[in-house]
């Protein structure tokens, strides 16, 4: 039995055999065909694209049905390097050239391609290359007729290997048949991380060379919550183990039996728990795993994989479908968040040193008041059918926070013109996450209808830490000694003035956090909608007696380190 | 048949090999009119992403359009758009 370490991306223990991926080599023999063999080789090859073709669509069909709208769209680009005329005319005027088999030919044609587009710098290229060689297994697959061996064709549940898995195929894996995850590289940020924590699926991603020390049909255990792989462990480890899988799988049966139920602590202290979202049809998610209300809304894919801008009417249907739906529970939108590492292909944003540090968020909403307050607009409009909130992102002062609610009078005061109907007193919340509004927290209350803490930048920011640089990651600490601080600040600030403080950053949906938290005060938690169980079953086990006892000690602790272990602990002593 | 001709320079940054080539394949094929773009003695189809992708025109350089067929002239309009849109946005 080996031990391979990595970055735990998505919690749970799974056990399984090992599928390797990206390794799919076909031999292709070089045959020699008579001439009148050349119809039936074109024949081959035009029915191998139409299968293709066929596989394609379908898979694009259940993606885009299983998992919207924007995964399906990876393989439009697929379906143009398929139908491409030149690639089709070359394959057949050399094999009437070379009068070789269709397979051999098809394979040294694709093989130039991909060594030529190599040759070109350029990140776009890059995931074309990838389109290209996907593509071109599945043709050379149905022209060998071999029996497709793809993902989105698993028999039995296994636990995925691969050094990298590209996002169309990690789109392709199935629940029921993928158990688990391992790759060489990648974050907890990382595409296959994201796609494994909305999928459920245990997966560690950062094991280094655990494609060269993972043979196929090797037995795994994924260790998601340790970030650990155990391969082909003994007959007790494995006892062990499947022990351990069935606890968690009763936990999380467990913790659905209360989803549906207030997040109340024992002593009746009530919080609200709401989720995250970014599209409106995440909405029935939200319901299923028991969100009360949306505690962030996230509005920069109005903007996404387009050339123009949306109109006030797309923003406005979609406020006004997830406001409706989720009515009486509110729906925090939080106005447009682009820069940083979100990027928009409509505004030409100068490269920048520091975008983290630059013209993004809110700055750049207040330098762009066409935009702004086309969405402000929208949001006020909505606002009458539900329960609507906006919040501003990357608040740094007061000032800011001033000028925004500016061109809120505005728009307000055209809507008044035109006669069309908005909530008057739609509240008005600032996102906490840059240090000096932490800091000014009680100056922001004064004039904010209430907070919600956003910790992804908040951590960020006051650590210094560039969490997407794998260096220094390790500094990326939510519980270091200076972000309590910090968070503690916020919430007693927002106390004083009487407006509620809400958290909608990741360690809001950290089991591990919740009892900090909450002992600190925090009104609200926000979170993605599949935690929400877990978080909610956590409240309802403790006292804000001992949650309060828990904060005072945290607070006394010296590093980020201590902290964690020290809420761990506590969090299995509760939920024992 | 008629045949339009156009030169062009290519000004956006990240070249014609990058994301225009996918817009302006999926429209050069709404055309009946075969679409040749010549780039510095090569020649390629215009209904090709391979084709596109492998031509490397990178910023600066000049390319010129070309349509044949019954809709040719309308055909060299469109897919000139895609490259000045490409420009301003």
């Amino acid at each position: 039995m080996i031990k391979l370490k990595g970055i735990a991306a998505a919690g749970g223990i799974s056990i399984g055999p090992a599928y390797r991926v990206g390794k799919e080599e076909y031999i292709v023999p070089k045959q020699s065909i008579r001439p009148e063999e050349i119809p039936v080789q074109i024949q081959l090859f035009e029915e191998a694209l139409i299968k293709t073709r066929r596989e394609i669509i379908d898979l694009q069909k259940r993606i885009g049905f299983e998992m919207g709208q924007e995964e399906a769209q990876i393989f439009d680009a697929h379906l143009l390097v398929l139908e491409d005329r030149m690639l089709i005319e070359e394959v057949i005027s050399r094999l009437k050239r070379e009068q070789l088999n269709v397979a051999y030919i098809f394979q040294e044609v694709l093989k130039k391609y991909v060594d030529i587009f190599s040759k070109i710098e350029d990140e776009y290229l890059k995931e074309r290359i990838a389109d290209i060689n996907d593509v071109g297994k599945r043709i050379l697959r149905n022209l060998l007729g071999k029996q497709k061996k793809g993902l989105d064709d698993l028999r039995e549940r296994v636990i995925v290997v691969a050094h990298d898995l590209s996002p169309s195929e990690t789109a392709a894996m199935h629940k029921k048949n993928v158990a688990g995850f391992v790759t060489d590289v990648g974050g907890k940020t990382s595409h296959t991380a994201i796609m494994a924590k909305s999928l459920e699926i245990p997966a560690v991603v950062g094991v280094a060379e655990a494609t060269f020390k993972i043979k196929a049909g090797d037995i795994l255990i994924v260790d998601g919550i340790l970030g650990e792989i155990l391969v082909n462990p003994d007959e007790a480890t494995l006892v062990e183990y499947r022990k351990e899988e069935e606890k968690l799988k009763g936990v999380t049966a467990q913790f659905f039996t209360v989803k549906d139920l207030p997040a109340v602590t024992l002593d009746g202290r009530a919080v609200e728990v709401n989720a995250n979202i970014e599209f409106p049809d995440e909405v029935p998610a939200v319901k299923m795993h028991g969100g009360e209300g949306i505690g962030l809304y996230r509005t920069e894919f109005f903007y996404m994989n387009r050339k123009d801008l949306p109109t006030e009417e797309e923003h406005y249907q979609a406020y006004k479908y997830v406001a409706e739906e989720m009515n009486p529970h509110p729906v925090i939108i939080r106005t447009l968040d682009l820069g940083g590492d979100k990027f928009l292909s409509q505004f030409q944003i100068p490269h920048e040193m520091q975008p983290f540090l630059g013209w993004r968020a809110i700055r750049f909403c207040l330098a762009r008041p066409d935009i702004f307050k086309l969405q402000l607009r929208a949001i006020l409009r909505a606002s009458v059918h539900g329960n609507l909130r906006l919040m501003y992102p990357m608040i740094s002062g007061v000032e800011e926070l001033r000028q925004a609610n500016k061109i809120l009078e505005e728009a307000k005061g055209e809507l008044r013109q035109e006669g069309k109907p908005f909530e008057e007193d739609v509240q008005v919340g600032v996102m906490i996450e840059v240090p000096s509004a932490a800091m000014t927290a009680d100056i922001l209350a004064e004039e904010a209808d209430f907070f919600s803490i956003g910790t992804n930048d908040l951590i960020q920011y006051s650590l210094a830490v560039d969490r997407a640089n794998e260096k220094v990651a390790y500094l990326y600490e939510p519980a270091h000694p200076a972000v309590l601080r910090l968070i503690k600040n916020i919430i007693d600030s927002g106390h004083k003035a009487n407006i509620n403080v809400g958290m909608c950053g990741e360690m809001a949906g950290e089991p591990g956090f919740i009892l900090l938290l909450l002992g600190l005060g925090l009104d609200e938690f926000s979170m993605p909608p599949q935690v929400i169980p877990e978080i909610k079953y956590i409240i309802r086990s403790v006292t804000s007696k001992q949650v309060e006892e828990i904060a005072k000690q945290a607070m006394t602790l010296s590093t980020g380190k201590e902290v964690e272990a020290f809420t761990a602990a506590k969090l299995k002593e509760i939920l024992k | 048949m008629p045949l339009f001709k156009k030169t062009l320079t290519v000004n956006n940054k990240q070249g014609l090999h990058a994301r225009p080539a996918a817009v302006f394949v999926q429209i050069a094929n709404k055309f009946n009119s075969r679409i040749t773009i010549r780039h510095e003695g090569e020649e390629v189809n215009g209904k090709s992403i391979m084709g596109i992708l492998m031509l490397g025109a990178e910023k600066g350089t000049s390319i010129i359009l070309e349509a044949d067929g019954d809709d040719a002239e309308i055909a060299l309009v469109e897919l000139e758009k895609i490259i000045i849109n490409e420009e301003e946005k």
